[in-house]
C-alpha cells in the first residue's frame, strides 16, 4: 500500500491537540495517536461526561488545545471550556452570548452549530443569529464580535469558522430561504472585515478577476453569476457557504463548496445558476477566485456542494498528483486536480438514478431525463434523495490504509415541484418530497472508499442513515456514531465492529481524538439527536405527513421510538 | 411667489380642510360578542374560575365555512407556511396536525399566533395579510388538526379531480382498430 500523505497536513500543531473540527487544513480527521488499537479497544470505557443542557442537534466537534476542551452548543450557542487537567474535567468557564430567539425560525435544519476553532489564544465561533465572536480562550471573555448575517432575510450562521493566514473565514446558511450566498474573511485579531465573495451576481461581487482560470469552458465568460439566471433571480439564488473549507499552503489556495440554488424548484431558474452547487479555489489574501467547478449545473434536487475536500496525493497514470477528493452529495466521489480544477475521476459510491454519469471532458453530469422535475408532476425513485448520498457530516482519511471513510445515507425520494413565491424571511422551496430507503433497505452505510483503485474497499450497512462524522486514528481504528446512539469503533482495514457504546441520544456530531494532560489518548463525541434528519424527534414532527421535515420524516418515521433528544459530551479512554 | 411660500400656504389650506372634515367615526358593525382581540394562552387564572374556552362567534364563522377553509389552504401555500409547517406535519416550525399547541390550539389563539408572531421563530404577519386572510388561515390550520365542522372540511383535495382515481376505473375491452376512425374527414 502506497503512503498518501495529506499535502497540507498542519504539522505545526502539537500532536495531541484537536484545534479545529477538521483537525488539519487537509480535512483528513486523522489522529496520529495510536494508543488505542484493534487489540485493546474492547476495553475502551467512559472517562467522563458533560451535559450541555441543550437538547437540540449536537453537530459540533469538541475542540482540544493543551489542557482545555471547548464545546459549542446548538442555539443559543453556549460555549463551555472544560479543564482536562482535573479529575472529571470540571467547568473552567462558560460563555452564553445574547441571542435572538427568532433565528430559530429561519434555521432550515434544526438550530445546529458545527463547532468553534482555536487560534492563538482565541476561541472563535458563529452564532445562529448571524454573528462571529472571538473569546479569550483562557478566560471566556469576549474579545470581538461581528454581525455578518441578517435573520430577517433568512440568513443564519451554522458552520465552523476556519482561520487561514490570520483570517477568519465564515460563510452564511439559508439556502432554503432565497438568500444570496457568500464567504467572508475577517481579521482574526480584530474581527475587521477584509473581503467578501458572493456566490451569485456580477464578477466584481464574486471576486472574479483576471486571475480566474476555470478548467471547463462553461465556467468562462463575463458575469456568469448574472447571465446564467433569469432576470434578477441571482439576488435570491442561494449558493450559501455552510460546509467545509480546505487550505493548501503550498498552492496558497482555499477550497470550498457552494450550496443549492434557490428556489429548489428548478423551473423557476432556467440556466446553469452559477456559482451555486459547485466549488471555488480562492486566494486567501484577497479572496480572488482562481478556479471553479460546478458539480450540479442547474441543480434539480437540492444537491448542495458544501461537503469536505480532502487534500491528498494520489498516483494517477503513474504520476503523483496533488488532488482533492470529495464524496459529493450527488452520489459521486470526485477527484479533482487542486491546482486546475480538472476532474480526474468521478465514481458513484452508491445507487444513483438521477445522473447517468459525469462527462469528464465537459465536467458536466448527464441528468437522466425521466428524473427531471416538472411543475405539478410527481417524479419518483430519485436517488440519491435531496439530503444526498452524503450530507455535510465529514469523512476521514487514513494515510496508513489509504482509505477514505465515508459516513452516508442510502435514500431515494419522490419529488413534486410547484411554483413558489419569494417572501423575505420565509422558505423559498417550491418542492415537496418524501424520502425512503434506497436499494437494499439499509438507510445508511459506512463506506471505506479506495480513491486509488476507485472502488469500495469495505462497507458497513446501517439501518438508520448515518449523520455523524468519521474519525480515523493511527491505531488503525475508525469511529462513528449512529442516530440511535451507538458510538462505534471499527477496524480501519476490515470494517469489523470491535467496540460500541450506547449513548443517551442519537449521534450526529463529529468524533475527535486527543492526548490528555496525563499523556493518554482520549476519544470524544457529542451525543444529541437533531439536524435535518433528526428534526422529527427534537421538533416533534408528525409522521402522518410524509413530506414533513423537508421529506426526511418519511424516511425516519420510526426515529421517535429509536432515540430521544439529548445533549451530552462523552469522553472515552482505556483504563489506566 | 416663492415655492416655499406656496408650500406653506398649501399646507395651511390642507390643515384647515382636515380640521373641517373631522367627524365622529360611526361603527357600522359591532364586534361580534365573545371575540377577544387578545385570547389568553392559558385557562389558569388566579381566583379559581377558569376562562371560558368556547370559540367566539367570529371563530365559529370561519371554522364552519368551507370556502374560508379552502381559501386558507390556498393561502397556506401562497404565504409559504408549508415551507415551515409542511403539509401539517411540521419542519422548521411545529406540526399543526397533532394535539400539541405551544401557543394554544383554539382558532382565536391560532389567529393571534399568525398576526402577532411568536418569539421562537414564527414571524408576525401583521400588516402583510388582511384580517380575513389571517382568519382563513387559522380556519385551515384548525382543519389540519380535525377541529372544524365535518360538514365544512373538504373530503378531498381542492385541485380539480377530473376522473376517478385510475385504480377505480372499470376495465374496458381492448378491441382492434375501430373502422369509424378510418373514415375520411367530413367535407
Amino acid at each position: 500500500m502506497m503512503a498518501m500523505l495529506p499535502g497540507a497536513s498542519a504539522a505545526a500543531q502539537a500532536d495531541g491537540d484537536w484545534p479545529m473540527p477538521s483537525l488539519d487544513y487537509a480535512n483528513t480527521r486523522y489522529s496520529p495517536l495510536q494508543e488505542i488499537t484493534p487489540a485493546n479497544v474492547a476495553n475502551l470505557r467512559v472517562e467522563f461526561t458533560f451535559s450541555t443542557g441543550i437538547d437540540r442537534g449536537q453537530e459540533a466537534a469538541p475542540i482540544v488545545v493543551g489542557d482545555t476542551m471547548y464545546v459549542v452548543t446548538p442555539y443559543p450557542n453556549v460555549v463551555f471550556a472544560l479543564d482536562l487537567a482535573k479529575p472529571g474535567a470540571p467547568l473552567k468557564w462558560k460563555y452564553a452570548p445574547p441571542s435572538l430567539p427568532a433565528a430559530q425560525g429561519v434555521a432550515c435544519c434544526d438550530v445546529v452549530n458545527r463547532g468553534g476553532v482555536y487560534w492563538r489564544g482565541k476561541l472563535i465561533f458563529n452564532t445562529l443569529d448571524g454573528r462571529t465572536l472571538a473569546l479569550d480562550a483562557a478566560t471566556g471573555k469576549r474579545l470581538w464580535e461581528r454581525k455578518l448575517a441578517d435573520i430577517n432575510l433568512g440568513e443564519t450562521l451554522t458552520m465552523a469558522p476556519l482561520v487561514v493566514k490570520d483570517k477568519v473565514l465564515v460563510g452564511n446558511s439559508g439556502g432554503e430561504f432565497g438568500v444570496r450566498g457568500w464567504l467572508a474573511a475577517l481579521d482574526a485579531q480584530t474581527g475587521k472585515p477584509l473581503w467578501k465573495a458572493y456566490s451569485t451576481g456580477p464578477d466584481s461581487d464574486v471576486l472574479i478577476g483576471p486571475g480566474f482560470r476555470p478548467h471547463y469552458a462553461s465556467d468562462r465568460g463575463k458575469d456568469l453569476g448574472v447571465r446564467s439566471w433569469p432576470n434578477d433571480a441571482w439576488r435570491l439564488g442561494g449558493g450559501t457557504v455552510w460546509g467545509w473549507i480546505s487550505y493548501d499552503p503550498q498552492l496558497d489556495l482555499i477550497f470550498y463548496g457552494t450550496g443549492n440554488p434557490g428556489p429548489w424548484n428548478a423551473e423557476q431558474r432556467p440556466g446553469d445558476n452559477k456559482w451555486s452547487a459547485g466549488m471555488f479555489a480562492r486566494d486567501p489574501d484577497d479572496g480572488q477566485a482562481r478556479w471553479f467547478y460546478q458539480f450540479s449545473p442547474h441543480d434539480l434536487f437540492d444537491y448542495d456542494a458544501i461537503n469536505e475536500s480532502l487534500l491528498l496525493e494520489l498516483r494517477i497514470a503513474g504520476k503523483p498528483r496533488k488532488v482533492l477528493v470529495r464524496p459529493e452529495r450527488n452520489g459521486f466521489v470526485y477527484v479533482l486536480d487542486r491546482a486546475s480544477g480538472e476532474v480526474l475521476a468521478a465514481d458513484a459510491f452508491g445507487p444513483v438514478t438521477a445522473i447517468d454519469r459525469i462527462d469528464l471532458r465537459s465536467g458536466r453530469p448527464h441528468y437522466v431525463a425521466d428524473r427531471q422535475p416538472r411543475n405539478g408532476k410527481v417524479v419518483r425513485q430519485i436517488c440519491p434523495a435531496s439530503t444526498g448520498m452524503k450530507d455535510w457530516n465529514p469523512s476521514a482519511f487514513s494515510p496508513r490504509t489509504g482509505l477514505v471513510y465515508i459516513p452516508h445515507n442510502n435514500l431515494c425520494m419522490d419529488w413534486l415541484a410547484s411554483e413558489v413565491n419569494y417572501i423575505a424571511g420565509t422558505p423559498y422551496l417550491g418542492a415537496e418530497s418524501r424520502m425512503y430507503a434506497g436499494p437494499g433497505g439499509n438507510r445508511g452505510a459506512f463506506t471505506a472508499w479506495d480513491p486509488q483503485a476507485r472502488r469500495i474497499a469495505w462497507q458497513v450497512k446501517e439501518d438508520l442513515p448515518l449523520r455523524s462524522g468519521a474519525l480515523a486514528t493511527a491505531g488503525d481504528l475508525v469511529f462513528y456514531g449512529t442516530m440511535d446512539g451507538w458510538f462505534k469503533a471499527v477496524d480501519a482495514r476490515s470494517g469489523k465492529t470491535l467496540w460500541r457504546f450506547k449513548t443517551d441520544s442519537g449521534i450526529i456530531g463529529q468524533p475527535v481524538s486527543y492526548r490528555g494532560p496525563d499523556g493518554r489518548q482520549y476519544v470524544a463525541v457529542l451525543s444529541g439527536i437533531g439536524g435535518w434528519a433528526g428534526a422529527i424527534v427534537v421538533n416533534n414532527l408528525d409522521p402522518r405527513d410524509a413530506t414533513a421535515g423537508g421529506g426526511w420524516v418519511n424516511a425516519v418515521s420510526d426515529l421517535k421510538q429509536r432515540s430521544n433528544a439529548g445533549g451530552t459530551l462523552y469522553v472515552f479512554a482505556l483504563p489506566r | 411667489m416663492c415655492s416655499r411660500c406656496l408650500a406653506s400656504a398649501l399646507l395651511t389650506v390642507l390643515l384647515a380642510g382636515a380640521g373641517g372634515c373631522e367627524r365622529e367615526r360611526r361603527e357600522y358593525h359591532s364586534t361580534p360578542a365573545g371575540t377577544d382581540a387578545r385570547p389568553a394562552l392559558t385557562s389558569f387564572r388566579p381566583g379559581g374560575a377558569p376562562l371560558d374556552a368556547a370559540p367566539s362567534a367570529l371563530g365559529r364563522h370561519y371554522q364552519d365555512n368551507a370556502f374560508h377553509i379552502g381559501q386558507g389552504g390556498r393561502l397556506f401555500r401562497s404565504y409559504n407556511c408549508n415551507g415551515c409547517h409542511g403539509a401539517g406535519g411540521g419542519a422548521i416550525g411545529p406540526a399543526l396536525m397533532d394535539a400539541q399547541w405551544r401557543y394554544g390550539g383554539s382558532i382565536e389563539q391560532i389567529h393571534a399566533s399568525i398576526v402577532d408572531g411568536r418569539p421562537n421563530g414564527m414571524p408576525a404577519w401583521r400588516g402583510k395579510l388582511t384580517d380575513e386572510q389571517a382568519w382563513q388561515l387559522a380556519a385551515y390550520v384548525s382543519a389540519l388538526a380535525g377541529n372544524v365542522s365535518k360538514a365544512a372540511a373538504p373530503s378531498r383535495r381542492d385541485a380539480l379531480s377530473a376522473t376517478p382515481p385510475l385504480t377505480q376505473l372499470p376495465a374496458q375491452p381492448t378491441q382492434p382498430g375501430d373502422a369509424s376512425a378510418q373514415q375520411p374527414p367530413p367535407q
